[in-house]
Formats: structure tokens, sequence, C-alpha cells
């Protein structure tokens, strides 16, 4: 079993998903540059946040030309697992690997907080082992975290069950107040329609051990783990 | 020849950037009803190259790259 974390020119998460997956999770795992044109050997790809090609032309929207997507596209076609988590969501959905788009936030502010998600689903790979409407304690570092999609899309992914985790108050409420970000259903993070590649705004990579004040983000690692160990 | 790719929201899209430059020029007395933010893109075709071949590529730079299309609607406008 073995974990990769893709590194992109401004990617700035890459070390924190590395450092959760070999030293709190305690599996294999190594880097993949944005110029390598094969994913060969990995089990399961993780695309970092931070700001590939610096958020040029949009977010994500360069960083799907790299030599390193194709290869990433083709894993994830064929089933291969791939999370992108906060500018990894936006390059997934650049890249037509997950449906919709996100817009700035509706605030105008890089939202920078700890706030709770509840799980809308164990039918993936990346929440096997939560409850359903299970609270996770979770913080988002994002300016462009506003899920969209158009109405059709979104009624889809809303009934085939695709909406893995909402952004809710601290007793589980889809709430106006709960939103930090103006996304549509409150949408914090989803999967595509395989159920095999998952993006979110919300960095479990920063919230996978106590003493950064939630180890709630280990569970999402631990069910992909999980997922691998009965492939 | 040179093109412009002007990159707008979709008006289903909600335009946070516009609304909130709207709401500051209100405080100027410039009261509008309504200003919305995109991009353009000045693009310069290379010496000799047929009109065809440039509104080619042209389109297909302002589609699959210029524009996220669950998002966003482009136009063209060409200068020679």
């Amino acid at each position: 079993m073995k974990f990769g974390v893709v590194i992109f020119p401004g990617s700035n998460c890459d070390h924190d998903c590395y450092y959760v997956i070999e030293s709190v999770i305690g599996k294999p795992v190594e880097f993949i540059w944005h110029q390598d044109t094969s994913v060969r050997g990995f089990d399961a790809i993780i695309l970092p946040g931070g700001f590939a090609y610096g958020d040029y032309l949009r977010t994500g929207a360069l960083a799907k030309f790299s030599p390193v997507m194709r290869s990433v596209k083709e894993f994830a076609d064929k089933g291969g697992m791939v999370i992108g988590i906060c500018n990894g969501f936006q390059i997934l959905c650049e890249a037509g690997l997950l449906p919709g788009a996100l817009l700035r936030n509706v605030g105008m502010k890089y939202v920078c907080k700890f706030l709770h998600l509840r799980t809308e689903t164990t039918n993936t790979p990346f929440t096997n082992t939560l409850s359903k409407e299970q609270l996770l304690h979770i913080p988002i570092g994002h300016g462009d975290g506003n899920y969209f999609a158009d109405a059709d899309v979104l009624k889809r992914i809303e009934d085939d069950d695709q909406v893995a985790f909402r952004y809710v108050t601290a007793d589980g409420q889809v709430t106006r107040d709960a939103n930090p970000n103006g996304s549509l259903n409150n949408i914090a993070g989803i999967v595509n329609e395989g159920r095999t590649v998952l993006g979110m705004m919300p960095h479990p990579d920063r919230s996978s051990e106590s003493i950064l004040g939630s180890s709630d983000g280990r569970l999402i690692f631990e069910s992909m783990v999980n997922a691998l160990a009965r492939a | 020849m040179k093109a412009t790719v002007i990159v707008t929201l979709k008006p289903t899209v909600l335009d946070p950037q516009g609304m909130t430059i709207q709401r500051s020029v209100a405080s100027m007395g410039l009261d509008v009803a309504d200003i919305r933010q995109g991009k353009y893109f000045d693009i310069n075709l290379k010496d000799g190259a047929s009109l065809e071949h440039s509104r080619k590529i042209v389109e297909r730079l302002a589609k699959e790259v210029l524009t996220n299309p669950v998002i966003e609607q482009y136009r063209i406008v060409w200068e020679s």
C-alpha cells in the first residue's frame, strides 16, 4: 500500500500530507513531481493544498496541464483513489475529475478557522470508518471555496449521494451562518460518480493529531487505508 | 492579427467581487444597478497565420483554457 503526494509549483501542504501518512497513519508515502508522467506503483494519490501555479488564470486551472495530471486522470478513470484537499479540490474540478467549480468566497475574505463538518455519506473509501451524520472538527483556509454547480448537476450529485461533507453548526444543523464561503447547499466536499475521487475544502491534513486542535481528519486517511486493505 | 478574449462569469453565477465594487462606489455617489467583474486576454497571432487557422486557435484557447465552462462565458473581438 503506497500513497503518493503530488507537488505542483506552489503547493504548500505537500509536506503536511506526507507527514500525516508517514508518521501519523504509518503507511509508505512518496512525493510525485508535477513533471512526472507516471503514477505507477501508487495505490492512492493526494493532491495537496496550496496555490498551484500561483492560482494564475483561475485557481487550479493551470495545474490541470501538468504532465502528472494526465496520469492522475488515467489512474482515477480506472477507479484509483484520489483525494484533493483545498487547492487539490479546485484542481480536480478544473481537470473535470469532479463536477462543479469553486468560486471566490461570498464574503470576499480568506477564511482560516476550525469549523464543523457533517458526514453525509459513509459509502465512499474516504468515509467508511465514519458514521452517517458524524460531526468532524476540521479547519479551512481558503479564499476560493464557494462550491458552485448548475441546478441540474447539483440535483444529480445530491440525488446520487455524492455530497461527502457539509458545513454545519456545532450541533449538526445546516444553516447559513455555518456556511463560511457561500457554497451551494453548504457543500464542503464531494465524490465523483465512481465514488473513488474526493475533493474537500477543509484540511484533514491539518487536523490529524490532537496537538493541532483535532485529530478528526485522521479518520478520513484511516478510511482510505481501510478501503485499500480490503481491496 | 490580434484577438481579444473577454471572459465574464455567466449571468447565473454570483460575482462577489463585482458586488463589493458596486457597494463601495455607491459611497462615492456613483450609484449603478450592477457591476460584474471579468478579465480579458490580448492575443497576437503569428505573422502569416491564416484567418481560418487563427480563428481555430483562439476559439480553442478561449474554450479550453481561458474559461471554465461551468462558471464562465467568453466573447472574441478581432482586430486586423
